[in-house]
């Protein structure tokens, strides 16, 4: 539990600290991978698979947030030539 | 000190280490390398918990689909801009304070309640019952989860089309 709360406030420090938009998707990644250590470590101490089989759904659906969110970061690079998230500016008004 | 808990404490120390390299590693290719490392380690936490089955679907997803993608990612961006991403962070002070924040909370709340050590016997064949599981209680998520594969998968088919 603890070192599922400290890979997750990592990651979390990632998310508020990186410019790269790619390096905010690799804090996100560990922030999703603390959480699945816990759903783990519920349902091995509850003895219930519940919790493994939702820890194979997160898995799943960050699989497709991951190819999802690259695919919008090469997408932007095209369109902004940058990936850097200070200068995504395009709803100032 | 049981070797069990040797082998968690090591696993633990790797996972926070290779996790800290990701968010600070100046280079953001070492970062996803480092990445790479953690869900490693993960796949070994989860075969501590004696969950085999999660562990190698954390290893061919995560750390074989994951990786190669952001890697992807990193090489095509770098060949269009024409040098090496190097990557700066903002604001580290406030950002680790409200991670700090966020840790102490969450780790005061967790000590409140000491778990349970013991651990109750898992289903012999807990793959099996992983398997019925998702096909029978859990078989709506499971035929939402492949439509929202189907959208991932053509979202990106359509943002990654050649410009016409």
């Amino acid at each position: 539990m603890a070192l599922a709360a400290v890979v997750f406030c990592i990651g979390l420090f990632g998310v508020v600290t990186r410019r790269n938009t790619i390096g905010i998707l690799l804090g996100i990644e560990l922030m999703l991978n603390a959480v699945n250590i816990n759903l783990v470590a519920f349902a091995r101490f509850g003895a219930d698979v519940t919790g493994m089989v939702f820890t194979m759904f997160t898995i799943c659906i960050t699989v497709a947030e991951a190819a999802l969110g690259l695919a919008i970061v090469i997408l932007l690079f095209r369109v902004r030539r940058t990936v850097m998230a200070d200068h995504l500016d395009l709803l100032k008004g | 000190m049981t070797g069990e808990m040797v082998a968690f404490w090591g696993l633990a120390v790797l996972l926070v280490g290779s996790a800290l390299a990701v968010v600070l590693s100046k280079n953001l290719f070492h970062a996803v390398l480092w990445l790479a490392l953690a869900l490693t380690g993960t796949a070994g936490v989860f075969l501590l918990l004696e969950a085999e089955f999660i562990a190698w679907v954390q290893l061919l997803l995560y750390a074989g689909g994951i990786v190669t993608i952001v890697v992807f990612a990193i090489v095509v961006t770098e060949r269009l801009v024409g040098e090496r991403i190097s990557q700066t962070s903002r604001r580290i002070a406030g950002g680790a304070i409200v991670a700090g924040a966020l840790l102490a909370s969450i780790l005061s709340a967790i000590l409140e309640q000491p778990l349970a050590a013991a651990r109750p016997a898992l289903p012999a064949e807990l793959t099996r019952d992983l398997g019925e599981a998702v096909l029978t209680r859990f078989v709506m998520p499971f035929e939402l989860l492949a439509l929202l594969m189907l959208a991932a998968l053509m979202s990106a088919i359509y943002f990654a089309r050649p410009d016409d």
